[in-house]
């Protein structure tokens, strides 16, 4: 009886079922844009705030500082829309049930996980867009070409997407809302700002110079820098994507692993 | 298969604290077992664990044949689960709920639909149909998440208390339903803190206690050990208590219960009452409350164990 009202198991199955959580996601994203409003405004408030407050005082006009400043808030943008939101709506749905009713159904168990990503993605997307088009208002030209750009683009979505496993993990791991909040924010500031993305890093202290180096944020502001900007890219961008796969590596396995065993 | 599903000596520990110490639990297909037992008991651990969300660290479970650990994916093919660990996105309409989980059951799109308005409609929600699950009140809340275990038309259904913090009228819907869906042929494995529950539903019932088998039986097999219905006077005048016991010692032959300016005895026939209130009437005894109630959780834990388990009272906040 049973077996023949669910049909048996079909090809793709993870694919479709982790499109059909992306597009639950996405739903909830349009009811409930808080945090995706957070993660867009964020970005473009700090672009305004650097470039009309420090600008003149850091590079001496406010078009070379926006000029520099640029391609460290396109990577700003993917890694705090990474980091503030899948571990987060991930946490909510654990703590509210939800995940154990996907749990109890025959989807593969990466499904929601996967699907908690792909429509970050598709946020990512708008969010770029929207900061494109802030930076050509405020002046920013890109001084190479289309393909360049996308290729920065792609970069910084790569790092926010290896990024965001780090707050899906915390996410699972700790059932607090709060606290998986603050573990997101404060993982922010060293990342985010810990690179040469607001200034040059030759006057920072000799620890902090040596934290800016391993960061991989760092890495990728300079390989989006030199991709939209022109200049040497090869170097930073292999070190972007080493570091996106070693995330990856990491942080996916662990995540499954962590939320395969939750009380 | 004899049974619908089963455990035998099912064991889980969570860190130091034994949740299950080996539980055996068993229904026929067809049938409910209803499993009773105060908060922390481990009646929610042994439905996560039959319903494939927590591995056991001992013994075994089966669903329709399938070991859960093992063929953790076919299990799931044949269950649906509701309860207070299971839910829906609150965010997203009934409809959306119910579609989404249908489309993650392979139904394909028209048919998720399809099957989601159908649900709607059988379980009283289709007006409610497009509003946001978070604004359903508890009843229409608890019905929703009925019809999510249902889409794949599972004929096991694993109920995690299901009805806790309903009002009467509301529960009693609810009872109703789970009765037409028992009547369709499915095996129902059932929790809930209230013995008038299993009582209601249950063909067994099975009472766990800090994660053991302390009682299994049928309804009426238990209520010989615990007592059938009780009747309880309290008199206007304190005073009165001892006469009223002796009118429910002459009338049910049980030895009643004084405490608290209250009478209590056990009866075997509810028809029994009228001639209590004779005999109280006769006796001069006024009387301010007079009740005849099944048995508490507490009572069947009194009468089990010899002592009340305090965690009964004021647990709600535990979980």
């Amino acid at each position: 009886m049973t077996a023949s009202t669910i049909p048996a198991r079909r090809p793709w199955g993870l694919m479709r079922h982790s499109l059909a959580l992306t597009g639950r996601n996405l739903t909830k994203v349009r009811r409930n844009p808080g945090i995706f409003l957070d993660a867009l405004f964020m970005p473009v408030m700090f672009l305004l705030m650097f470039v009309y407050l420090f600008g003149g005082a850091v590079s001496g006009s406010t078009g070379e500082y926006l000029r520099y400043l640029f391609p460290g808030i396109l990577v700003m943008t993917t890694v705090l829309a990474g980091l503030l939101s899948t571990g987060l709506s991930i946490n909510r749905d654990i703590k509210k049930g939800v995940f154990d009713r996907f749990r109890s159904l025959p989807i593969g168990r990466s499904a929601p996980l996967i699907g908690s990503v792909l429509s970050d993605s598709a946020r990512y997307l708008v969010t770029l867009v929207t900061l494109f088009a802030v930076g050509f208002l405020m002046g920013f030209r890109v001084e190479t070409g289309p393909v360049e750009a996308l290729a920065a683009c792609a970069l910084a979505v790569l790092l926010g997407f290896a990024l965001s496993w780090i707050t899906v993990v915390v996410g699972v791991l700790i059932k607090e809302e709060a606290i998986v909040q603050t573990v997101a924010f404060l993982g922010i500031f060293p990342l985010a700002f810990g690179t040469s993305m607001v200034a040059p890093t030759d006057t920072l202290p000799g620890w902090l110079q040596s934290w800016v180096e391993i960061n991989p944020v760092t890495h990728a502001v300079e390989a989006v820098r030199g991709l939209l900007l022109g200049g040497p890219v090869a170097e930073a961008a292999t070190a972007t994507v080493l570091w996106s796969v070693a995330f990856l590596v990491v942080l996916v396995p662990l995540s499954v692993w962590a939320y395969q065993r939750r009380v | 298969m004899a049974f619908a599903f089963e455990t035998e000596g099912l064991v889980k520990r969570f860190g130091r604290t034994e949740a299950l110490a080996g539980v055996d639990l068993a229904a026929r297909p067809g049938t409910v077992l209803g499993v009773l037992g105060p908060n922390g008991a481990g009646k929610t651990t042994a439905i996560r664990i039959l319903a494939t969300l927590l591995r056991p660290d001992g013994g075994r479970a089966e669903v329709g044949g399938i070991d859960v650990v093992r063929h953790a994916a076919e299990v799931r093919r044949l269950i649906g689960l509701t309860g207070q660990y299971a839910s829906v996105d609150e965010e997203l309409t009934g409809r959306e709920n119910l579609v989404l989980l249908g489309r993650l059951l392979d139904l394909g799109w028209e048919r998720a639909k399809v099957r989601a308005d159908e649900l709607l409609e059988r379980f009283g929600l289709a007006e409610a149909a497009s509003r946001r699950a978070s604004t359903y009140s508890g009843g229409m809340r608890r019905r929703l998440d009925l019809a999510a275990g249902m889409v794949g038309d599972p004929q096991i259904l694993f109920l995690d208390e299901p009805t806790t913090g309903l009002d009467p009228g509301k529960r009693d819907e609810l009872w109703r339903t789970i009765r037409e869906l028992v009547a369709e042929g499915r095996t129902v494995l059932l929790t809930t803190q209230y013995m008038e529950e299993a009582d209601a539903l249950a063909d067994e019932i099975t009472v766990i206690n800090r994660g053991e088998v302390i009682a299994h039986g049928t309804p009426a097999q238990l209520k010989q050990v615990v007592g059938g219905q009780a009747v309880a006077v309290r008199p206007v005048d304190p005073a009165h208590t001892a006469l009223a016991a002796k009118v429910l010692r002459a009338v049910s032959g049980h030895e009643p219960d004084e405490s608290g300016g209250v009478a209590s005895a056990p009866v075997d026939s509810p028809r029994l009452l009228s001639e209590i209130t004779a005999g109280l009437d006769a006796a001069e005894v006024e009387v301010a409350e007079l009740s005849l109630r099944l048995p508490s959780l507490d009572d069947v834990f009194f009468a089990l164990t010899g002592h009340h388990d305090s965690r009964t009272d004021a647990e709600v906040d535990a979980a």
